[in-house]
């Protein structure tokens, strides 16, 4: 008897799990579907534009970037506010190194994110250090982090955005590439910008969900104690996730320093509360142990929409900011909701 | 002895629940009188816990019918169970371990005066009163978490009284009480049944039920398979029931010992934080040796130093002679010493991961290919092994170790120390709350570690356990190793003098 009520149960399991599937992205699907007439009506049929879509993209890229390292910390059970302040805190320093480094084209370009991974890694150490050796809660390290960056971006520049002399940047900043595919669509080619997104999210997705150092961040994101008595060096990878998410914020620094040709100590301004909402949105739990990056993807993808659309609709910027309150909010009900129905 | 008379305090009539894919219980019916001890035994999975889940409101039940004086009642949630007097205390305590004991139990019925103003006296002693009632005096401004496991449980029961508590459902109580404290919940078990409070007793303890118990049920895969008074249901009786077959021979045969096997394990002069002082003992190839002892005496701590999950702060552990030199949890593994902790959620699994992902956690070295990239195929190939050799019962080895029942859960917590063969194989309480079967299966798991030439320690505070699977026992007392006993010398009433008499007075 135990063998037929087992394999019945495999079976009804498999089958249940298909069935949710179906319901979940089905009901995904229709949402979008309509969501997106809604959307076509509103604006005029502006934000099914190609050139539009395109421009969402690059829209999100930086929010995407620095939530990609974010998703990380999160998945630890940690958080990073620092990353704002230290988006402007990079974007100084590179811009000083770029005017001041012997190096021209790419080799500039190379050597001035050099130097900006180097002072976000940095940063995210002093921010990983206090937490791993005497057990301080990141929200308070992060927090000093972000007030002191932020100063030093200030004390660096001399309160002024540095202009960068050199057009090697142009090309990250404002290019294209791929133009056949973008003349498919009647495009001049895909933003530059947006390959660089699209690296980050897909080399951080294939670190998280294929490395050992990716098991190891879910297993101290879900069981901190299991994990050390397993073995897992916690201190080491705990560390390394605040560099990861101080290394994609000079990332995103750097993208944003091409486009404006500077780097003002004003930037990332407020930059830490959308990251951590894509994040969030996209799935991943604050209290760590699940998430994805394709999630954190989805969940920047739809802030950005959200702000396009109002913009074309030419909705007021503070209802922007109403309305984008409520639709995290509604995000994160509807996704507990489903966890509880589905559960 | 109190037999139910008339209609009885509590009934559940033809209860059924199905889960996707298992059918929990199947039409199980249940009534308890006033002032009776009900102990519900059965295996892990049998069906208790859901069943005391419906009757806490926590799940509703598909069909039955659930009547307390006889009127069917509506159970739709935990406020309704609260409402009809019924109350539970599960193994994990519902208490706020920062706020004192008076707060905790009156936790939720705060006494106030006009405005809202809390009523702090009036709590005290209402608080006083619910704890008088079951024979005991706790500091009442004393945080709840510094208490000791069993005054909290304590506060829990008399958390239960300020509500005017009915029926009382307790959940393995004794599973983390020393035989001292276990008296003690006794005598406040028997005066709520004075009082004529039900209590439905589930424990995995068997030979404690004729001490506490008036009658007992037992489930098997949701169906209810025996019951009756305790005299009618001694202890082999209710593992027949339980498991469905005999188990004539509870603990397997031990593997002889070879005086001429090596010394795998060896400690000298152990230190560790403010439970170890001092502790040496070896253990050899082959042999099982039980750390026995009170709850507190520093058995834990000695397993937890030598795995390095604690640094110790003296002495020397040697494997294979060679003396090592752990800084953490990390550089044990790596010398071939595997910890199977006592607490299996909170130290063990993690729980929102798969059981291929627990099991592979400690060795993903293995799994692991060019820049650090998981092999899912060959963790996908070990981990059906070892669920198969562990007979870990799961639809699949990508289910979540959270759905599992704790007999399985533990299983789990085994096969990830199974991968590579340790040397030395550090077992804390490693039956603790899990079923009969798993039991002996557990058993038979250290007998072949034993016989493939590992040392095993093994901490257990169950002493037919530790008699029955030692070669030696070695008895901790205040931090030390009091005796070393070999099987023969090892008598239950030796080890309990030598656990419970104090220093020097031996």
């Amino acid at each position: 008897m135990g063998t037929t009520i087992e394999s019945k149960t495999v079976e009804q399991t498999a089958r249940s799990a298909a069935l949710r599937a179906w319901l979940r992205y089905g009901v995904v699907a229709a949402g979008l579907v309509v969501a997106l007439a809604l959307v076509a009506y509103f604006t005029h049929g502006a934000f099914l534009d190609p050139g539009n879509l395109i421009n969402v993209l690059r829209q999100i890229t930086y929010n995407a970037i620095l939530a990609a390292g974010q998703t990380f910390v999160i998945i630890t059970a940690g958080i990073d506010l620092s990353v704002g302040s230290l988006v402007s805190l990079c974007g100084v320093v590179m811009a000083m190194a770029a005017n001041a480094l012997p190096f021209h084209g790419v080799a500039l370009v190379v050597a001035v994110l050099v130097v900006g991974a180097l002072v976000g890694a940095a940063a995210g150490f002093v921010n990983a250090l206090p937490v791993v050796r005497l057990g301080l809660p990141p929200f308070i390290t992060t927090l000093a982090m972000m007030l002191m960056a932020r100063g030093l971006a200030y004390k660096l520049s001399h309160g002024r955005p540095i202009p960068v002399n050199s057009d090697a940047f142009n090309a990250i900043g404002i290019g294209f590439t791929l133009r056949r595919l973008g003349h498919l669509f009647a495009l001049p080619g895909i933003p530059v910008a947006v390959l660089w997104m699209a690296a980050v999210l897909i080399l951080s997705g294939v670190v998280l969900a294929r490395t050992r150092f990716g098991r190891y961040v879910y297993a101290i994101g879900g069981n901190i104690e299991a994990a050390r008595l397993a073995g897992i060096p916690n201190r080491r990878v705990i560390t390394a996730v605040y560099v990861i998410s101080g290394v994609c914020a000079a990332i995103a620094s750097l993208l944003l320093m091409a486009r404006f040709q500077s780097g003002s100590p004003q930037t990332g301004f407020g930059f830490e509360l959308t990251v951590i909402a894509a994040v969030v949105v996209g799935g991943t739990s604050l209290f760590g142990g699940s998430g994805t990056i394709a999630g954190t993807f989805v969940g920047a993808l739809l802030i950005g929409v959200l702000n396009n659309v109002m913009n074309l609709a030419n909705v007021e910027s503070y209802t922007q900011d109403i309305a984008l309150g409520a639709v995290i909010l509604l995000a994160l009900i509807l996704d507990q909701l489903r966890k509880r129905i589905w559960s | 002895m109190p037999q139910p008379v008339g209609v009885p305090l509590l009934e559940m009539r033809g209860i059924s629940k199905s889960f996707p894919g298992v059918r929990a219980l199947d039409g199980v019916s249940l009534a308890i009188g006033a002032g009776e001890v009900h102990a519900l035994v059965g295996e892990n999975g049998a069906g208790k816990s859901t069943l005391m889940k419906i009757l806490a409101g926590a799940q509703p039940a598909d069909a039955g019918e659930i009547a307390i004086d006889g009127k069917a009642v509506q159970i739709a949630g935990p406020r309704d169970a609260e409402r009809h007097g019924i109350a539970m205390i599960y193994q994990e305590f519902n208490l706020v371990p920062q706020l004192d004991v008076a707060a905790n139990v009156m936790l939720g019925r705060e006494p106030v005066r006009f405005g809202g103003w809390l009523d702090d006296r009036a709590a005290r002693t209402q608080a006083a009163g619910a704890l008088a009632q079951l024979g005991l005096e706790l500091p009442l401004a004393a945080p709840v978490g510094r208490l000791a496991v069993a005054h909290q449980q304590m506060v829990e029961i008399a958390k239960a009284l300020a509500r005017k508590v009915r029926v009382l459902v307790m959940d393995e109580p004794t599973a983390a009480l020393t035989d001292r404290e276990i008296d003690h919940l006794f005598e406040a078990i028997r005066a709520l049944r004075e009082r004529g409070v039900a209590i439905v007793y589930i424990s995995h303890r068997l030979e404690e039920l004729p001490r506490i118990a008036d009658r007992i049920t037992v489930l098997r895969d949701g169906r209810v398979v025996g019951g009756g008074t305790v005299a009618e249901l001694p202890a082999h009786e209710m593992i027949r029931l339980m498991v469905g077959r005999e188990i004539d021979q509870y603990y397997p045969p031990l593997p002889p010992l070879d005086p001429a096997a090596p010394v795998v394990l060896a400690v000298r002069d152990l230190r560790s934080g403010s439970a170890v002082h001092g502790v040496s003992f070896e253990a050899h190839a082959g042999e099982i040796l039980g750390l026995a002892g009170l709850v507190g005496a520093g058995r834990t701590e000695i397993v937890r130093a030598i795995a390095a999950a604690d640094v110790p702060s003296g002495g020397v552990i040697s494997i294979d002679g060679k003396p090592l030199r752990a800084r953490g949890p990390h550089d044990a593994i790596a010398t071939g010493i595997a910890l199977v902790t006592e607490d299996r959620k909170g130290q063990g699994l993690v729980l929102d991961m798969s059981i291929r992902e627990n099991v592979t956690l400690p060795h993903l070295e293995l799994f692991s290919r060019r820049a650090g990239f998981i092999d899912r195929a060959a963790e996908a190939k070990s981990t059906r092994a070892l669920v198969q050799e562990l007979r870990i019962r799961t639809p699949s080895i990508e289910q979540r170790a959270r759905n599992l029942s704790g007999g399985n859960q533990q299983k789990v917590v085994l096969a990830k120390w199974l991968t590579e063969r340790a040397r030395l194989f550090l077992f804390d309480e490693p039956t603790r709350g899990i079923d009969v079967g798993a039991k002996a299966e557990i058993y038979d798991l250290m007998v072949e570690l034993a016989k493939a030439g590992a040392a095993v320690v093994m901490v257990s505070s169950e002493l037919p356990e530790v008699l029955g699977m030692s070669h030696r026992v070695a008895v901790v007392r205040d931090g030390t190793i009091a005796a070393i006993l070999t099987r023969e010398e090892a008598t239950r009433e030796r080890v309990m003098a030598l656990a419970t008499t104090a220093r020097g007075a031996a």
